[in-house]
């Protein structure tokens, strides 16, 4: 699926969270939208999940106006900050969730819910902790499991929020790749937020630089890097 | 247990010097008896002090039974009114943001505020004869004050904040997080509120709707002003009891506090029981 952003402002209250930005994300693509706390990343990332509804603008998928489009009818697979898991499920009532959800109609019975379940365990690579409660999981396990739980919905898109923000150097870098196969198994257009400029560098096909609301930059790693376009963006992916 | 007592084992710097622990600990344990079971004791030992034969005869008698059958219908109508309230209130106040909600913090506070015998007085003026709409009500025949309705009525006002208060500062600290995951995950509101919000805080409404009907069994202010204290018929158990202990019938009024505070122990119990049974599962919601 491919997202276009047309003109998209946010305000909370007397608050400008995102001036007027504009964005065409490719069908298929993984990008980051990367900038420092405050930059107006996040809200963009909400608006596009339905989280977060804009005070002016239109976000359009496939061509199709979607900006008043419920959370649920977008069906985007969202990969929270600290993940949320359900803390009183297990992984594979997690991860299950989003499928026993569905209307009578569309939801598949408990056998393929949990062949699809076991398929998505062994995705991810945790294919043995289908009984575990989250509190029981290390946080790149949690990550993971957040992960799966979102692709369960069959998603027409991929959102993350700061996915390997609260895990440690190590274990970011081996889910760092673990992310781009799955982006590159599944084809779904991904979206991810960071403040982590090597992140971004290094797994993106895209980097959107943002600042204060505003998009500074919207260009591959390599030309970001070799032509910054402001000042703003020579230091902060300098860093 | 175990984590106890490795606590004790291993010194951390938090940890007091022997002597300064004993003091503290021993003091504890001293105003809790003093306070607490020696009262409780003392209640007991008296209803008792004529033998079993004469507490039960004085329980069984029908003022004694209407009385117990009054406070019991009373509490099964208000806690779970109270409890839908309360869930409804901290559902509102901790998941949307919206105009006035800390107006709405204080006024569900009020209960707890304004002494109980205050708030009977205010039902009798707002339902009684002299006001306007008491005028109407007893014109249409429908009987308010000194009559079961308003006994209902202030048992709910007094015992309004106990569920929602349990339960904010649990939803405050749990955030939304998981119900937005659940709502890109596709789920209805119902369907999140049934499996997302409710077994994340139903060890906090437990405990909520424990105290909701430990103090709408106990309430004596506000129902003394207006139920009228009439023999057999709007005499609640705490009512009866104070009736009884000003005729010198110390027995049965002994005998019926007693019965009062056993109704209260078991609700402590149940709630034990339920933690133990569940201990595993309720660390495990715990710890994440």
């Amino acid at each position: 699926m491919f997202i276009e952003i047309e003109e998209i402002a946010k305000e909370f209250g007397s608050e400008r969270a995102l001036h007027p930005v504009s964005l065409s994300i490719p069908s298929g693509a993984l990008i980051a939208l990367l900038g420092p706390s405050g930059s107006g990343k996040t809200t963009l990332l909400r608006i596009l999940a339905g989280l977060e509804f804009p005070t002016s603008g239109r976000v359009m998928f496939d061509a199709v106006d979607a900006t008043g489009l419920s959370v649920q009818a977008r069906r985007a697979g969202f990969v929270f900050q600290h993940y949320a898991l359900f803390r009183h499920m297990t992984v594979f009532e997690n991860i299950a969730y989003g499928l026993r959800a569905r209307k009578r109609r569309e939801r598949p019975n408990e056998a393929e819910i949990g062949r699809r379940v076991n398929r998505l365990l062994d995705l991810i690579q945790l294919p043995d902790i289908s009984s575990r409660y989250p509190s029981q999981l290390s946080g790149g396990q949690r990550q993971r499991v957040a992960l799966a739980r979102a692709l369960a919905i069959e998603p027409h898109m991929l959102l993350l929020d700061e996915p390997f923000g609260a895990l440690d150097a190590k274990v970011r870098k081996e889910l760092r790749q673990g992310l781009r196969e799955i982006h590159d198994t599944t084809g779904l257009t991904t979206v991810f937020v960071t403040h982590d400029q090597e992140e971004a560098m290094e797994l993106a096909d895209l980097v959107v630089v943002m600042s204060m609301g505003r998009i500074e930059q919207i260009g591959k790693p390599s030309d970001i890097r070799t032509h910054p376009a402001s000042e703003f963006v020579r230091t902060f992916t300098a860093a | 247990m175990s984590e106890v007592s490795s606590i004790a084992r291993t010194p951390s710097v938090t940890t007091e010097p022997r002597l300064i622990r004993t003091l503290l600990i021993g003091t504890v344990v001293v105003l809790i008896s003093v306070l607490l079971f020696a009262p409780l004791i003392a209640v007991f030992s008296e209803a008792l002090r004529q033998g079993w034969v004469a507490a039960l005869e004085s329980l069984t008698s029908p003022d004694a039974r209407a009385a117990i059958g009054l406070t019991l219908i009373i509490s099964a109508i208000v806690v779970p009114f109270n409890a839908v309230f309360g869930v409804a209130a901290a559902w509102a106040i901790t998941k949307f943001d919206f105009r006035g909600k800390a107006f709405l913090i204080t006024l569900i506070d009020l209960p707890f505020s304004v002494s109980p015998v205050v708030a009977g007085l205010a039902l009798v003026l707002l339902f009684g004869a002299n006001s306007w709409l008491g005028a109407w009500l007893i014109a249409h025949d429908l009987k308010i004050v000194f009559a079961f309705p308003s006994i209902v009525l202030a048992t709910l006002f007094v015992t309004f904040p106990f569920v929602a208060r349990e339960l904010i500062p649990v939803m405050i600290e749990q955030g939304r997080a998981e119900e937005e995951a659940a709502l890109t995950l596709g789920a209805s509101g119902w369907r999140i509120f049934f499996t997302v919000t409710l077994p994340n805080i139903r060890w906090a409404l437990l405990y909520g709707v424990l105290l909701c009907n430990a103090r709408a069994m106990g309430e004596f202010g506000a129902v003394a002003v207006i139920s009228g204290k009439i023999r057999g018929e709007t005499t609640t158990m705490p009512i009866m009891i104070e009736m009884l202990y000003n005729e010198y019938l110390s027995v049965a009024a002994f005998t019926l506090a007693a019965a009062l505070a056993l109704l209260a122990l078991v609700t402590l119990v149940l709630k034990s029981l339920l933690e133990w049974r569940y201990a595993d599962l309720l660390a495990a919601t715990r710890r994440h």
